[in-house]
């Protein structure tokens, strides 16, 4: 008994069953002015059965159970229209579930945005107040961090003057200053990290983490898999407003990223005529094969992996070489690489090529394929034949920004030493 | 760790949401403040702009009622006083009622963004009224020193009718609040309304020597239930000594008008507030 109560006193959020539904006017809801509303209030009255009809209900949410303990800390992954958004907002009060309920044990505070009501008018100290108060804090509470919060934004030069003369960055790093210093129990972020610099962001990530370590609870939302992953412990993936994994944070990730990236692995075409390719040479099969296995369904940097290839080459004596491209997700070009040109005959040739791991950086490739003639002449070019994603893996670090770069090579070993002693 | 247990589900009973609104005073209070410190920045004249505002409103029109009009042929106090109470009640409630009707949609950053009780956001911007009203009560103070005038005890009773005025604009303003939500031409309607509002409220006349005017006796009542008209009367009743009588027959609507708009708007506002986020 004693230790049933335990265990429900360290739920801080309880969700039950909560959905969420938003009617949808075929007609527009955004648009709706006064007049539609009038000549649908009659046509309602005249003809009842027909304004039905125009409706078309939308669940933000549907059914979503959880419980979140004390001291956890909840990653929300989910594509975009997933509804992550909406269950923040609907834990943060500011809709509310068309069904169930939510018990919120403590005081909750969230950052859907930085600097929520700021006044473009108002100088920095008034807006701090005036934000302070919107998150709601207690005015003794916001003369007792206000040196802190001046001195973490570092606007101390401009504390007067109105924030519409503040550059962007100094902007977000006042309204950031005022929230990091929120005292909540339940703590609801969302995607913050998308603005601001990478040094903001490692601020801002620094913050959260103090806020975790002190035992409140935090929540939160962004689409950067990898600050979710170090940050959070649990992890919670919602597709169309279904809750389809909660759990530990790396079990959630692997379970979103399979369902989200484009992953086209492998190509066959068991029948000559319908490969793709022309009177030359047709494509057989196209494979990416992981030669690890750490991971079973996905890449990561430390992955390396092996593309290997067939194709038919329908010419006698042709001299035939292939040339790999591999682009970023931007189409930017990575590399392109070839091999020698040799003399081959009617049938199947296969090539294959292998990418070292702890090279590529993460993010999202696709590779083309690229046939050659006589040294010179493309006989077939074959674009977009795999996708693939590689994701992150970082040891020993405390920083889970984007690493830049298309690739991330280990090879490259910076080396320093302490030169002289003063 | 604060033990108390918040649910969040559909309904809510009213006393948790007074309750709320209590909680959230201080976000009350900086909210009118913001309103009145925007209000004048980056202006030369600042709160100048507030006694000149009053001022040249009730010159003008003391100017143009009485002396065009004729109107101040037999008062017995200098007619610009008579127009003042009229004025003083007229701004506080066109301004009040205009800032009131936007202020939903004007706050949608806030709307959508954080939660408090949404009935802060339309109470917030009675405040700016609030200071126009007290620096108008002390331009009236002025006139009555130049024009040697004295008001008698009854000056005591201003501020029960700037409540009154308050609560009257508060009902109608909270509607159109709601609406202006998801329906924008209110933002168009309310000007409109002030517009000619002005000329059927008693403002630069007296409700008495309007009474006259009327040929049909139905339109002298249906004139009487504006309750801009009890306000005016009974602020002059206060204000002007023994100059003007307490007027029941606009006073008695003006109340039932309150009550009844108070309980309506207030059930209205609280309907519709949620759903504010989906139609903002």
């Amino acid at each position: 008994m004693l230790i049933i109560s335990e265990k429900m006193s360290n739920t801080v959020l309880h969700i039950e069953n909560v959905s969420k539904r938003y009617i949808l006017n075929q007609k527009g809801n955004s648009n709706d002015d006064l007049r539609d509303t009038i000549t649908r209030m009659t046509t309602k009255v005249l003809k009842p059965s027909q304004s039905k009809m125009e409706k078309e209900e939308f669940w933000a949410l549907r059914n979503i159970n959880m419980e979140v303990k004390q001291g956890d800390r909840l990653g929300l992954v989910g594509a975009n229209g997933a509804g992550k958004s909406t269950l923040l907002k609907v834990l943060s009060q500011i809709t509310q579930p068309t069904s169930g309920i939510v018990k919120v044990r403590g005081r909750m505070a969230s950052l859907l945005e930085v600097g929520t009501g700021f006044h473009p008018e108002l100088t920095g100290r008034e807006n701090i107040f005036l934000n302070g108060a919107i998150l709601g804090m207690q005015k003794s509470e916001i003369i007792k961090h206000f040196d802190a919060i001046v001195d973490f934004a570092g606007i101390e030069k401009f504390i007067d003057t109105p924030v519409k003369r503040y550059s962007s960055g100094m902007y977000v790093r006042l309204g950031f200053a005022i929230a990091a210093h929120l005292e909540p129990e339940i703590l609801v972020v969302d995607e913050v990290l998308a603005v601001g610099d990478a040094d903001f962001q490692k601020k801002s990530i620094g913050k959260m983490r103090d806020v975790s370590n002190s035992g409140r609870t935090l929540i939160f939302v962004s689409h950067n898999l990898t600050a979710v992953q170090g940050l959070c412990n649990k992890g919670a993936y919602l597709r169309s407003g279904e809750l389809i994994k909660y759990g530990k944070i790396d079990e959630v990730v692997n379970e979103y990223v399979k369902n989200v990236s484009k992953f086209q692995l492998t190509q066959n075409w068991e029948d000559r005529e319908k490969a793709p390719g022309n009177d030359f040479v047709r494509i057989k099969s196209i494979h990416l094969i992981p030669k690890s296995d750490i991971l079973q369904d996905n890449f990561d940097t430390r992955t390396a992996f092996e593309i290997s290839f067939e194709y038919w080459n329908l010419v006698s004596d042709a001299e035939l070489n292939v040339s790999i491209f591999l682009y970023s997700m931007t189409g930017e070009c990575i590399f392109n690489v070839g091999d020698d040109a040799k003399i081959y005959q009617k049938g199947i040739v296969k090539s294959s090529c292998n990418i070292p791991g702890d090279f590529l950086n993460d993010g999202s490739y696709y590779i083309s394929i690229m046939i050659v003639r006589d040294r010179i002449a493309p006989v077939y070019f074959f674009e977009d034949a795999l996708a693939f994603d590689i994701l992150d893996h970082r040891e020993g670090t405390d920083w889970y920004g984007k690493w830049p770069g298309s690739i991330r090579p280990k090879m490259i070993v910076v080396n320093s030493e302490q030169k002289e002693l003063l | 760790m604060n033990s108390k247990e918040r649910i969040i589900t559909a309904n809510k009973s009213t006393i948790d949401y007074i309750l709320d609104i209590w909680q959230s005073k201080e976000l009350l209070w900086i909210l009118a403040k913001r309103d009145i410190l925007v209000k004048y920045k980056q202006t030369i004249l600042g709160v100048g702009w507030s006694v000149f505002r009053p001022l040249i409103t009730t010159i003008v029109m003391a100017f143009a009622f009485g002396k065009i009009g004729s109107l101040d042929t037999n008062t017995s106090i200098p007619f610009i006083l008579v127009v003042a109470p009229g004025v003083i009640v007229w701004l506080f409630f066109s301004q009040s009622l205009l800032n009131m009707s936007m202020s939903i949609v004007m706050n949608a950053n806030l709307v959508t963004k954080v939660f408090f009780p949404r009935l802060i956001i339309p109470l917030s911007t009675v405040f700016l009224g609030l200071v126009d009203v007290l620096i108008s009560i002390g331009l009236f103070i002025f006139l009555c020193v130049y024009y040697q005038f004295l008001p008698d005890w009854k000056i005591i009773f201003v501020p029960v009718f700037v409540l009154l005025t308050f609560f009257a604009t508060f009902g109608i303003g909270l509607i159109t609040a709601v609406l202006n939500v998801k329906f924008r031409d209110i933002g168009q309607i309310i000007p409109f309304i002030i517009q000619f509002g002005f000329f059927i409220s008693p403002v630069g006349y007296l409700t008495s020597s309007a009474a006259s005017k009327f040929s049909n006796p139905l339109a002298y009542k249906i004139f009487l239930l504006n309750p801009v008209t009890g306000c005016i009367d009974a602020m002059r009743w206060a204000m002007l000594g023994d100059f003007a009588k307490f007027n029941w027959e606009s006073f008695l609507p003006l109340i039932a008008f309150i009550i009844v708009t108070f309980f309506v708007s207030f059930r209205f506002f609280r309907k519709h507030e949620n759903s504010f986020v989906d139609y903002i």
